[in-house]
C-alpha cells in the first residue's frame, strides 16, 4: 500500500473558469433574488401568514444537514478507524464547510430584517433553540477548520482522532439542534414526535453522502483521476444503508403518528389527499428518493457502474428536497387543530375552513435564493480543491489503504 | 418531564419573567394602571395586574365584525394596502390580521358558534420561548408583544404559536400610527392595545366596539384582581382556554365553546 498523495484540482483554465462562471451566476442570481425580496418585502414570495417558512427553508435545512452528513466520511475514516475512507477526509471537511456556508446564506438572506443579523448575534435568548444553533453553527465551522488542519499538517497527526471525535459529537449536536427547531413546535401535530431527531440524523447521513459522492465523482472525472471498484462499492453500500435508515425512520414516524388518534387527520391528509404534498411524499420522498435509488445501488450490475451510482445520488438529493418540503411546508399547510370536534365554517384568517389546507405557491425568487445557496456551497468547494490539496491523486484499488484496521496494523503505520 | 421538573421550570420561567419585566420597566415608559387610577408614564409596568379578555361566545353575533374593524382602525392595520401587482387572493394570505372572526359548527350537535380569535397572551408563551433575539417578550402585566426594533423577521414565533395569532409584514408600509410602530419584515400581533394601557385608558378597541354594538361579548380587565368584572365573570361562568391541553394558561378565556 502506498502513501496517499493529494493534489490540487488540475483542470485546463478555460474549463475551470467555465465551471466557476456557472456557479458564480447561480450565486449572483440568488443574491439578486434576495435584493428583490428585501426591497419589495416578502409579498413577492409564496410565503404567507400560514406557511411562514417556504422553499428557502427547504434548501437551507437541506444544506445544513447535508453539511453534517458530508463530514461523516471523515469521521468514519478517523474516529471509527476505517483507513479506506481516510483519503476522502479532506474533501469531506471542505464540503461540510461549504454546504454549511450555503445553507446559512439562504437562511440569513430570507430573514425579514437580514440587516439586523448583528442583533441576532448580540442579543441571545438562551431559551431559544434557534439562538443555540447560532453557536452550534459557528462552532462547527471552527472545529472543521481545525480538523482539516490536523489532517493536512504533519504536526496535526496526533490530534486527528481527538479532534475527529469532538467534531463527530458536535456534528450530532448540530443535526439534533436543527431537528429540534421543529421538535420544539409542540403545537404543531407534525412535529410533536420524538422520532424527528434520529430521522434528521439519518437524513443528514444520506443526503450528505449523496452530495459527497457526486462531487467526488465529478471532480475525479474532470481531472481524469481514477476511482477504483473497491472505493465505489464501499461508498454505494454506505449510501444504501443510510437511505434504508431514512426509509425506516420515515415508516416509524408516519406509523406512530397515524396510530396516535390526534394526528390521524394530519396523517390521512398527508398520505392520501394532500394533493401536491401527497405526491411529494409518495413519489418524491418514498419512490424516487428511496426505493429507486435502493434498487440501483443493490442491483448486482448497475450498482457497480459509476453513472448509475451517480444517478442514485441525484435521486437521493431530489428525494431529500421533497422530504424536507413535506416536513417543513406540508405541516404548515395543514390547518392547526384549534377546535377538536368542530368544523370551521368561516374564518377571517384562513383557519382551514372545512379542513382546507393553507395555500402556498413558491415563486421564482425563492427558488433562485435556494439555488444560490447550492451555488455558493459548490463555488467554495471548487475554489478550495483548486488552490489547496484536498483531492487524492488516485482512489484506484491498489493505492487504497485497507478497509478495516486490525491489531496488527495500527493506525500510525496504515496512514 | 417529572412533576418536580415542571415546577422548577415554571419557577425558572417566573424568574426569567421577572428579569424581563425589570428590563422592560427600565426601558419602556409606562404607566401603572390599577383600578383605573393613572400614574406617570415613566413608572414601571405593574406586575400585580394581569390583563386578559373573556369572550362570551353566546353573545358574539354571526356576521358582525365590529371588533375586527375597530382593531384595524385603532392599530392602523387599515392603513396597510396591497402592494402594486399583488394578486388579491395572495394578498389575503399575506396582510396582517390581529383579530379574526371564526364561525364553527359542532360535528355532533350541529350547533354553531361565533368567536373572535386573537393572541391569547399565554402565561407560558411558546413564541417568547423560541424567539432567538428576545424581541418577542411578555410584560410584567401579562401582555405578550414584539419589540419591533429587535425582531429580525425569522418567523420562528409564528411557527411556534398554537393559535396562528401572528402576522408578518410582507411589504413596505407607507403609513402608520405613531403610537403603533410597525414595519416591513417584522412580526406583530394583538398587544391588548398596549398604548392604551400605557396612557391609562380603559378597555381595548375591540371590547369597546363590541359593547357599542350592544353585543357585549368581549370583556377586558385584570385577571389578577378578584373584584374586576372579568374575574367575576370567570368565577360565575364555565369558561375554557383554546388548546387547554398545551397548558399555556392563556389570558383569553372563552365561554360557550
Ligand atoms: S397566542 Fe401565540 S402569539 Fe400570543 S402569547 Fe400565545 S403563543 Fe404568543
Ligand atoms: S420573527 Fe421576530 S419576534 Fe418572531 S421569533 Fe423571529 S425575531 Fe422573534
Amino acid at each position: 500500500m502506498k502513501r496517499i498523495v493529494y493534489r490540487e484540482w488540475r483542470l485546463a483554465p478555460a474549463r475551470y473558469w467555465g465551471i466557476l462562471g456557472v456557479l458564480a451566476v447561480m450565486v449572483g442570481a440568488g443574491l439578486l433574488a434576495f435584493a428583490y425580496m428585501e426591497h419589495e418585502g416578502h409579498w413577492v414570495t409564496g410565503m404567507n401568514n400560514s406557511v411562514v417558512w417556504g422553499t428557502p427553508h427547504v434548501f437551507a435545512v437541506f444544506l445544513i444537514i447535508a453539511s453534517s452528513g458530508a463530514l461523516n466520511i471523515a469521521s468514519i475514516g478517523s474516529v471509527f478507524r476505517k483507513p479506506i475512507y481516510k483519503p476522502l477526509g479532506r474533501l469531506s471537511g471542505l464540503l461540510a464547510l461549504a454546504l454549511l456556508a450555503g445553507g446559512l446564506m439562504v437562511l440569513v438572506l430570507d430573514l425579514g430584517r437580514p440587516e439586523r443579523l448583528v442583533v441576532a448575534l448580540t442579543n441571545y435568548n438562551f431559551k431559544s433553540i434557534f439562538a443555540w444553533n447560532i453557536f452550534l453553527y459557528t462552532g462547527f465551522m471552527a472545529i472543521v477548520i481545525t480538523y482539516l488542519w490536523s489532517m493536512a499538517d504533519r504536526k496535526g497527526d496526533p490530534f486527528i482522532r481527538p479532534v475527529g471525535v469532538f467534531a463527530l459529537l458536535w456534528r450530532l449536536a448540530l443535526t439534533t439542534g436543527t431537528g429540534s427547531i421543529f421538535g420544539f413546535l409542540v403545537a404543531r401535530q407534525a412535529y410533536d414526535a420524538a422520532i424527528l431527531g434520529p430521522m434528521f440524523v439519518a437524513m443528514s447521513f444520506a443526503y450528505g453522502l449523496a452530495v459527497f459522492v457526486l462531487v467526488l465523482m465529478f471532480g475525479f472525472a474532470e481531472d481524469r483521476r481514477p476511482i477504483g471498484a473497491r472505493m465505489l462499492r464501499r461508498l454505494k453500500n454506505l449510501l444504501a444503508v443510510f437511505v434504508l435508515a431514512v426509509l425506516y425512520f420515515t415508516l416509524v414516524y408516519h406509523l406512530t403518528s397515524a396510530y396516535g388518534a390526534k394526528d390521524q387527520g394530519l396523517e390521512g391528509w398527508l398520505l392520501f389527499d394532500g394533493g401536491v404534498y401527497t405526491t411529494l411524499f409518495w413519489v418524491g420522498w418514498i419512490l424516487l428518493g428511496s426505493l429507486v435509488p435502493l434498487g440501483i445501488l443493490y442491483h448486482p450490475v448497475r450498482g457497480a457502474e459509476a453513472p448509475w451510482v451517480a444517478a442514485a445520488c441525484v435521486l437521493v438529493i431530489l428525494g431529500g428536497l421533497a422530504a424536507l418540503a413535506v416536513v417543513i411546508i406540508a405541516s404548515q399547510a395543514y390547518p392547526l387543530q384549534l377546535f377538536p370536534g368542530k368544523t370551521i365554517l368561516e374564518s377571517g384568517f384562513l383557519d382551514g375552513v372545512g379542513g382546507q389546507p393553507a395555500p402556498y405557491h413558491p415563486t421564482l425568487p425563492e427558488l433562485l435564493l435556494g439555488f444560490g445557496g447550492v451555488g455558493l456551497a459548490l463555488l467554495i468547494t471548487a475554489v478550495g480543491v483548486r488552490v489547496l490539496q484536498f483531492l487524492p491523486e488516485s482512489l484506484a484499488d491498489e493505492v487504497l489503504p485497507i478497509d478495516e484496521e486490525t491489531i496488527e496494523q495500527p493506525v500510525a503505520k496504515a496512514a | 418531564m417529572s412533576e418536580r421538573g415542571t415546577e422548577i421550570d415554571r419557577e425558572r420561567r417566573r424568574l426569567l419573567g421577572a428579569a424581563a419585566g425589570a428590563g422592560v420597566a427600565l426601558v419602556a415608559p409606562a404607566v401603572v394602571v390599577r383600578a383605573l387610577e393613572t400614574t406617570p408614564r415613566d413608572a414601571p409596568v405593574d406586575g400585580r395586574v394581569r390583563w386578559g379578555l373573556a369572550i362570551d361566545t353566546a353573545k358574539c353575533a354571526a356576521g358582525c365584525t365590529a371588533c375586527v374593524d375597530a382593531c384595524a382602525r385603532e392599530n392602523g392595520l387599515d392603513l396597510q394596502h396591497p402592494p402594486e401587482g399583488a394578486e388579491p387572493a395572495d394578498w389575503a394570505t399575506q396582510r396582517a390580521v390581529w383579530v379574526r372572526k371564526v364561525r364553527l359548527r359542532d360535528d355532533q350537535t350541529g350547533r354553531e358558534t361565533n368567536l373572535p380569535l386573537m393572541c391569547q397572551h399565554c402565561e407560558h408563551p411558546p413564541c417568547v420561548d423560541v424567539c432567538p433575539t428576545g424581541a418577542s417578550f411578555k410584560r410584567a402585566d401579562g401582555i405578550v408583544m414584539v419589540d419591533r426594533h429587535t425582531c429580525i423577521g425569522c418567523r420562528y414565533c409564528m411557527m411556534a404559536c398554537p393559535y396562528k395569532a401572528r402576522s408578518f409584514i410582507h411589504e413596505a408600509l407607507s403609513d402608520q400610527l405613531s403610537h403603533v410602530p410597525r414595519g416591513k419584515g417584522c412580526v406583530e400581533s394583538c398587544n391588548l392595545c398596549v398604548h392604551r394601557r400605557d396612557f391609562g385608558l380603559p378597555s381595548t378597541a375591540c371590547a369597546e366596539a363590541c359593547a357599542e354594538t350592544g353585543h357585549g361579548a368581549i370583556l377586558f380587565g385584570d385577571l389578577a384582581d378578584p373584584d374586576s368584572a372579568i374575574s367575576r365573570f370567570l368565577a360565575s361562568e364555565p369558561t375554557r382556554q383554546i388548546r387547554e391541553d398545551l397548558a399555556l394558561n392563556t389570558g383569553v378565556r372563552y365561554a360557550g365553546v
